[in-house]
């Protein structure tokens, strides 16, 4: 009740801490590239500590950092244009030199699928299929309706499905040519 | 395999779509949040709390 103004801000960066893994999961989830993802994991701490009185002690951390990594991932995109859109090749590529560090083919082709998800259904899906969020949760960290990001999740089901058949063609090989014809056209 | 023709296909194609997509997902978020926390993260939040405690912003800010 009558904590001491230090006991708060331990209290705060301790919690801080506690959410890192999760957010850094997010924030690599969304972007596909740790680096990135790191560097606004980064400009994430620095606002939410800047504005830590704005934080109700008692209520969701977690929710409250994904809002401001979420909304800095928005602006800094909205800031950048195309260096942001054209990030997905760049991770495509990136995965080919580096295709031990995240395991198996299979987790690959997924996240090439993840990838090439629209940014809105892409953060839907990862909020409330990995995060652990309820839909209403989600829908305030993304300011938008809950009908939303139902919608969202679900055509970001149906996408990933339509991706990973065609990626999955290539395992059975009855058509080479015409899976690889498909995942370019995908891809470009 | 008869059961397959049976139940509505589209149901459930996918109900067994549904759940590898969710794995995969789940698998991908856990790799990264599995991972040590990197240094520049810790080292971030300790100068953050030092120049705070040299500047006492908090008692200032506390009666605003």
């Amino acid at each position: 009740m009558s904590a001491a103004p230090s006991d708060d801000r331990a209290d705060f960066k301790r919690d801080l801490l506690g959410s890192l893994p999760n957010l850094r999961a997010f924030a690599v989830s969304l972007i596909g590239r740790h680096d990135k993802a790191d560097d606004l994991v980064q400009d994430t701490i620095m606002k939410a500590w800047a504005k830590q009185e704005s934080f109700e002690p008692g209520t969701n951390m977690k929710a409250w950092l994904f809002t401001i990594l979420r909304n800095e991932f928005y602006s800094q995109m909205r800031k950048r244009g195309r260096e942001v859109q054209d990030s997905d090749g760049t991770f495509t590529e990136r995965l080919s030199v580096h295709p031990a560090q995240y395991g198996s083919l299979d987790l690959q082709d997924f996240r090439k699928a993840l990838a090439q998800l629209p940014e809105d259904q892409r953060e839907a899906i990862i909020l409330v299929g990995a995060s652990g969020f309820a839909y209403e949760e989600a829908a305030e960290i993304c300011g938008c309706a809950v009908g939303t990001i139902k919608s969202r999740v679900s055509r970001a089901r149906v996408r990933l499905q339509e991706l990973l058949d065609v990626s999955g063609e290539a395992d059975y090989g009855p058509d080479r040519n015409s899976s690889a014809i498909a995942s370019r056209a995908f891809a470009g | 395999m008869q059961a397959f023709d049976v139940t509505p296909s589209d149901l459930a194609g996918a109900d067994g779509a549904g759940e590898r997509i969710s794995r995969k997902l789940r698998e991908l978020y856990d790799t990264v949040r599995e991972e040590t926390i990197p240094d520049r993260f810790l080292d971030l939040l300790e100068k953050l709390d030092e120049v705070e405690q040299a500047h006492g912003r908090r008692d200032g800010g506390e009666r605003k």
